[in-house]
């Protein structure tokens, strides 16, 4: 088997037999998106408004959720050292990682996205894009997320630096991945957003498990 | 086919040690011998690659390391355990094979488990295992990955006597293929022959 894509098979399996932290972080994304409905009353104008920005920034804070424990539970347990010394390329492994993070915490929330977005009314057109946002956007903040769970790698500490870290880099995919829900209800083209995200994705899928192997490597010294 | 020489490493402001040097041929092994801290396993980290030296040179096949052939030659069994606890041993043993790239059949991972005295346990979740069993899953990989070059730090812990014998006429099967091991132990090796370093 190709070791890409039994690293993928790896994490997933090692995810399903412990449910509860995959489960967690989709929990938390559904829990933080309808506590706004709540708080703010029946308004439909208001809570179409902050709609993108709310299942977004929940989205982020969901995927850094899970970050931390990216590589923790390998370093603990001696197997990412096995991965540094693989014959298979350590770049290749991680980038298998990172897809079976993105399967298991970004995934859900894409499917998740446009049953959340009724509770903001927002329309069925509106909800297409915002699934199709997430859908380039969650790839996008596994990736840059990976880099901070390795630099943060065996940090005491490392959950709140890891934050620190990663949630400015996510700034621009909130603005753009955002911005093509709101242009949309404001009925302007979202190709433009839709277009700089998918860049971004390419520019991070290029660069970031290169940048986590280099990351990992230090962790490891 | 190993030439280590001028090796050193220091953390922090203490030297470990300085100016280490061995070199190894098919069928020799290396019993690297020392007190607690003096350095064993820096040693061993350095030699398989995982930290980088403060001085010194590893030459594989006259090529300095680590290269993708130094690592495919390679194995290297650490002070963890290195296996995961919600996994079953054959799906540890068979997914690391293909973490390496290697295809292992079933077949053949349980024939290693079998071997290692794992016979009735290799559908359990390993978290239920005892110490030395698990530390026997991660020794199946000796038998499953074909390495030129065994790295074994403290591989003799948590092993009772028969498991200890097993690891002894392993490594012993393996030198006789021409292979190589560089070990460290507190206790004597049921292995003949070698060479010694005394850090």
């Amino acid at each position: 088997m190709n070791p890409f894509l039994a690293t993928v098979r790896r994490d997933v399996l090692l995810a399903m037999r412990r449910k509860s932290e995959v489960l967690t972080a989709v929990f938390f994304f559904v829990i933080v998106t309808s506590l706004f409905p709540l708080g703010i009353g029946p308004e439909p104008v208001l809570l179409k408004k902050i709609a993108p920005g709310i299942l977004w920034v929940a989205a982020l804070l969901a995927t850094l959720l899970g970050l931390p424990r990216l590589f923790a539970a390998d370093h603990g347990d001696g197997t990412l050292e096995q991965m540094v010394l693989s014959p298979s390329p350590l770049g290749l492994l991680v980038a298998g990682k990172i897809l079976a993070h993105w399967l298991l915490c970004g995934l859900p929330l894409v499917l998740l996205a446009p049953v959340l977005g009724l509770q903001f009314d927002l329309d069925a057109s509106a909800l297409g894009v915002l699934t199709l946002a997430l859908l380039l956007g969650t790839p996008l903040l596994s990736l840059i997320g990976a880099i901070g769970a390795a630099l943060t790698l065996g940090v005491r500490g490392g959950g709140v630096l890891l934050a620190l870290l990663v949630l400015p880099l996510y700034i621009p995919a909130l603005i753009f991945g955002a911005g093509a829900v709101e242009a949309h209800i404001a009925g302007l083209d979202v190709g433009g957003h839709l277009s700089l995200l998918a860049a971004m994705l390419v520019l991070a899928a290029f660069f970031a498990p290169w940048a986590t192997t280099a990351g990992l490597r230090i962790a490891l010294e | 086919m190993l030439n280590v020489s001028g090796l050193a490493c220091s953390r922090g402001e203490r030297r470990l040690f300085a100016d280490v040097g061995f070199s190894l041929s098919p069928g020799e092994w290396l019993h690297v011998q020392g007190e607690n801290g003096s350095g064993k396993t820096s040693l061993m980290r350095l030699l398989v690659g995982l930290s980088p030296a403060d001085a010194g040179s590893i030459l594989w096949r006259d090529e300095p390391t680590p290269s993708a052939e130094f690592r495919r030659d390679l194995i290297y069994l650490g002070h963890h355990a290195a296996v995961k606890e919600d996994l079953t041993p054959l799906e540890n043993l068979r997914l690391a094979a293909a973490l390496d790239g290697i295809a292992l059949d079933e077949r053949a991972a349980l024939a290693a488990l079998i071997r290692l005295g794992l016979r009735g346990r290799e559908e359990l979740p390993v978290r239920v295992l005892s110490a030395g069993q698990k530390r026997r899953v991660l020794l199946a990989r000796l038998l499953t990955r074909p390495a030129i070059l065994w790295v074994l730090d403290e591989a003799f812990n948590a092993l009772d006597v028969a498991a200890v014998k097993l690891l002894g006429d392993l490594i012993a099967e393996h030198l006789a293929n021409r292979g190589m091991a560089v070990l460290t132990s507190h206790q004597p090796l049921p292995v003949p022959g070698g060479k010694t370093l005394t850090l």
